[in-house]
């Protein structure tokens, strides 16, 4: 028991430190990356974008897996908290698309009306 | 053979009379309250992904869009420009509460009534030191920046351009496309009286005295020259609301060479920014109640009785790790990208 406790202060230790050096290569990332620490240096959009959601999914594993024990828990519960949210990959790819097209129908409109006022 | 059919029978026969129908089984080896704090968990989290995509969704359908890094640039006792650093500050407070939850957990297991107490209380401190910065944050975008739920001033330039002087001749002060802009609001003597004033006589809105500009966070944007009141002046066009459009000449695009002002930014930004960091923050304040709550209950020793290590106390901690797990979307979503 004692032995357990000692070696579950350990890991949560390692997952804040993990948590807080992440954290701060997000933020110097967003910085460095839009020109703030290197003059006149941007980064490639979304190269930049990509590794900031990586860098984030990280993190939302450390958090689940370690401070809400999920590594821990059986399989079952497991797969059945985990399997759901994946649905959401596809919302976010539908509706992020989705979005791109509603923009695509404003700059339409825009251009037709341009269309028709000169005619 | 025909033995061993029955022994198997009754093998089956037994497992499940004194198994699965007699109850008491744990497929998941955890207590009710726990599953069930998970199963709300994970439909919490499905209200805050639909939440953060219609941000995203409107976001990629619009042409421009606030760039944060100059939306989130104050500091409390501090000028000028800093990107992101109050949001990483609160980022901090909530992850090192994130951290004394999963102390008070530990020492919860081991039935150390005190440790549990002294971590849970350093929680609550973080929680409402969390709090406390989004007021913080908050009161500066609605009261200094005057960013509400139907107004965003916060605008993008589509285009590089220049901006024009009090006499309205070009000036030196230039500006490149997807830079951001913040549209300064004046205080108007009185709000309403220009407003009629507006409407029966038009030159009487102009005699208005005594509005001067309001100094926001944001000191670079305009050196704080004052207008009369509302109206169309060579540099700016002022709102009846105060809103001071500065006017510019794009070098590029549709508009080229033509004097324009500035446009409000996309509506939609304030109503997302309030209403989702307003969830949020609405689940860290109740977060806060319920470990005071429980912290009442440690401390009056009610767990002790129940001999379980403390589940409650892990219960509001899988609560409080959610709360951690939320914001660090929405600090991907709102700050970073």
């Amino acid at each position: 028991m004692a032995h357990e406790y000692t070696a579950a202060k350990k890991i949560a230790t390692k997952t804040i430190i993990i948590l807080a050096v992440v954290t701060v290569l997000e933020v110097m990332l967003a910085l460095t990356g839009k020109g703030y620490i290197i003059e006149g240096w941007h980064m490639t959009p979304w190269i930049m974008h990509i590794s900031m959601i990586a860098m984030s999914a990280y993190k939302a594993y450390l958090i689940v897996f370690e401070f809400m024990h999920m590594k821990y828990e059986a399989k079952g519960l497991k797969l059945s908290v985990i399997l759901p949210t994946a649905l959401l990959i596809w919302a976010v790819i539908a509706f992020l698309y989705e979005g791109n097209a509603w923009k695509g129908n404003r700059d339409t409109v825009k251009e037709l009306s341009k269309i028709e006022a000169v005619e | 053979m025909n033995t061993d059919t029955t022994d198997i029978k009754h093998t089956d026969h037994d497992t499940t009379a004194n198994g699965s129908w007699e109850g008491a089984a744990f497929p998941f080896k955890v207590g009710y309250g726990k599953l069930m704090i998970w199963y709300f968990l994970l439909s919490d989290a499905f209200t805050f992904a639909g939440f953060l995509i219609a941000y995203g969704t409107l976001r990629f359908s619009m042409p421009s869009w606030p760039v944060p890094d100059y939306v989130f640039s104050t500091f409390p006792f501090l000028e000028g420009h800093h990107p992101l650093l109050f949001v990483t500050f609160m980022t901090f407070v909530l992850l090192f509460s994130s951290f004394t939850m999963i102390r008070a957990v530990q020492e919860g297991h081991r039935e150390n009534r005190r440790g549990v107490a002294i971590w849970m209380g350093l929680t609550i401190i973080g929680g409402l030191g969390f709090l406390g910065c989004q007021a913080w944050e908050w009161t500066t975008l609605i009261g200094g920046e005057h960013m509400s739920l139907t107004t965003n001033p916060f605008g993008t330039h589509t285009e590089s351009g220049v901006y024009l002087n009090t006499d309205g001749t070009p000036s030196e002060e230039t500006f490149h496309a997807g830079s951001t802009y913040l549209i300064h609001r004046m205080h108007l003597a009185d709000a309403h009286e220009v407003a009629d004033a507006h409407e029966s006589d038009h030159g009487a809105s102009h005699e208005v005295a005594g509005a001067e500009a309001h100094d926001a966070g944001h000191e670079d944007a305009h050196g704080g020259h004052s207008y009369a009141g509302a109206g169309d002046y060579p540099d700016a066009i002022v709102d009846e609301r105060g809103y001071i459009h500065r006017k510019f000449i794009p070098s590029e695009g549709e508009n080229a060479g033509k004097t324009i002002h500035e446009a409000f930014g996309p509506k939609a930004f304030g109503a997302l920014f309030f209403f989702i960091t307003g969830f949020h923050g609405f689940h860290v304040f109740s977060g806060v109640a319920f470990l005071l709550i429980i912290l009442i209950n440690v401390l009056s020793g009610l767990y002790v009785a129940r001999k379980n290590g403390n589940e409650m106390v892990e219960k509001i901690g899988l609560y409080w790790h959610f709360v951690d797990l939320v914001w660090v979307f929405v600090f991907l979503v709102f700050y970073l990208l």
